[in-house]
């Protein structure tokens, strides 16, 4: 069932497969277990869903920041969004019960999300998994961006990622460990993975 | 309501058809293949067959069928037997039962996928073919599976 990912979309190209610690560290804390719940926030894709079904898990996908985009086109919204927008969106997105997932997939999700958007969304994660289970995060390490890579990320194996550029664009939001510590600050701990192509693994443990 | 499906004379495959113009709110039972490119309300059960759901195809039902192709948007739970296949286009909300999935790059799925491993095909023992035997005329007794071993 393993598959490298097609590259069937023209707009995405392959950047490079490289070694994941943060990957690595995300799929160690599930060795050997089978029949996890694990949440996929980057949409589905054929290595993703290949590679953690592959394992025995039940994979739930969403497309997060598409679907926002098409929140904002139907409500006509400018940005910055209100609260209530937040809360209206995630009334129909990472709409889930309780202490549902084992592992969450939130890639470089939240980097892109404005600032109330981007709160509840972290309180959303929280409440939607279970003690002790595992995020994992993907942010821009530079601290001035006009417009930085915005890729799509691939699962080869348990350690290794392949990166595909979707498009270049500026993060609504930069971080340092310090800012990320204080947005996770609700969790148990954050754990951070520096890479040589600008990015922070972060593995956050709820 | 209870609907049988037309045929359509460049239905590939001899399959039945629903054209694009055809909308049906109940049940759909095929025992043949079926691509729906209409707008089905209700649900769709072909349990050996394939359905397709066209590019023009709105489902909003629990599907069941042997082997599913989307192009066109299913909102419902969908249960493929043996498998899925969701093109560039397809828009597939709802969970997924299925042995073997293959999505393509820009497909829009939200839900769940749970892989559940086929069954393995019974196996019929072979009859065992009767050995000639060097003291011919002594009759063995015949191994009967549950019977004593004598």
């Amino acid at each position: 069932m393993f598959a490298r990912p097609t590259l069937s979309d023209p707009a995405l190209a392959e950047v490079h497969t490289r070694h994941s610690n943060g990957l690595e560290q995300f799929f160690s804390y599930i060795k050997g277990e089978t029949g996890l719940s694990i949440l996929d926030l980057a949409g589905a894709n054929q290595a993703n869903v290949s590679f953690i079904t592959s394992l025995g898990h039940r994979l739930y996908s969403e497309d997060f920041l598409r679907n926002l985009e098409q929140f904002y086109r139907e409500e006509s919204l400018d940005e910055p969004l209100a609260p209530a927008h937040a809360d209206a969106f995630l009334r129909h997105n990472l709409s889930y019960p309780a202490r549902q997932f084992d592992g969450v997939l939130v890639w470089d999700v939240l980097e892109y999300l404005e600032p109330a958007m981007l709160t509840a969304t972290v309180e959303r994660l929280h409440r939607v998994t279970k003690p002790a289970s595992y995020l994992l995060t993907i942010f821009h390490s530079q601290e001035r961006l006009e417009a930085a890579p915005r890729y799509a990320f691939r699962i080869q194996d348990a350690k290794t990622l392949i990166l595909l550029r979707r498009s270049a664009e500026r993060p609504r939001q930069l971080f340092n460990n310090r800012s990320l510590e204080r947005l996770f600050q609700g969790f148990e701990s954050v754990k951070f993975f520096l890479t040589r192509d600008n990015l922070r693994e972060v593995i956050v443990k709820r | 309501m209870s609907t049988t499906p037309t045929r359509s004379a460049d239905a590939e495959r001899g399959s039945a058809s629903i054209g694009k113009s055809v909308t049906i709110k109940g049940q759909i039972f095929s025992r043949e293949d079926l691509i729906v490119d209409g707008e089905i309300e209700g649900s769709i059960e072909l349990q050996e067959h394939r359905l397709t759901i066209g590019p023009n195809g709105k489902v909003s039902a629990g599907v069941k069928a042997r082997e599913i192709v989307v192009l066109g948007s299913i909102l419902g739970d969908v249960d493929a037997g043996d498998r899925i296949d969701i093109r560039k286009d397809a828009r597939l909300v709802g969970n997924i039962k299925t042995s073997r999935i293959i999505i393509e790059d820009g497909a829009y799925f939200k839900g769940s996928i749970d892989i559940v491993k086929q069954d393995a095909p019974k196996v019929v023992p072979a009859p065992r073919p009767q050995t000639a035997t060097a003291n011919a005329g002594v009759t063995q007794p015949a191994s009967v599976p549950g019977s004593p071993l004598r």
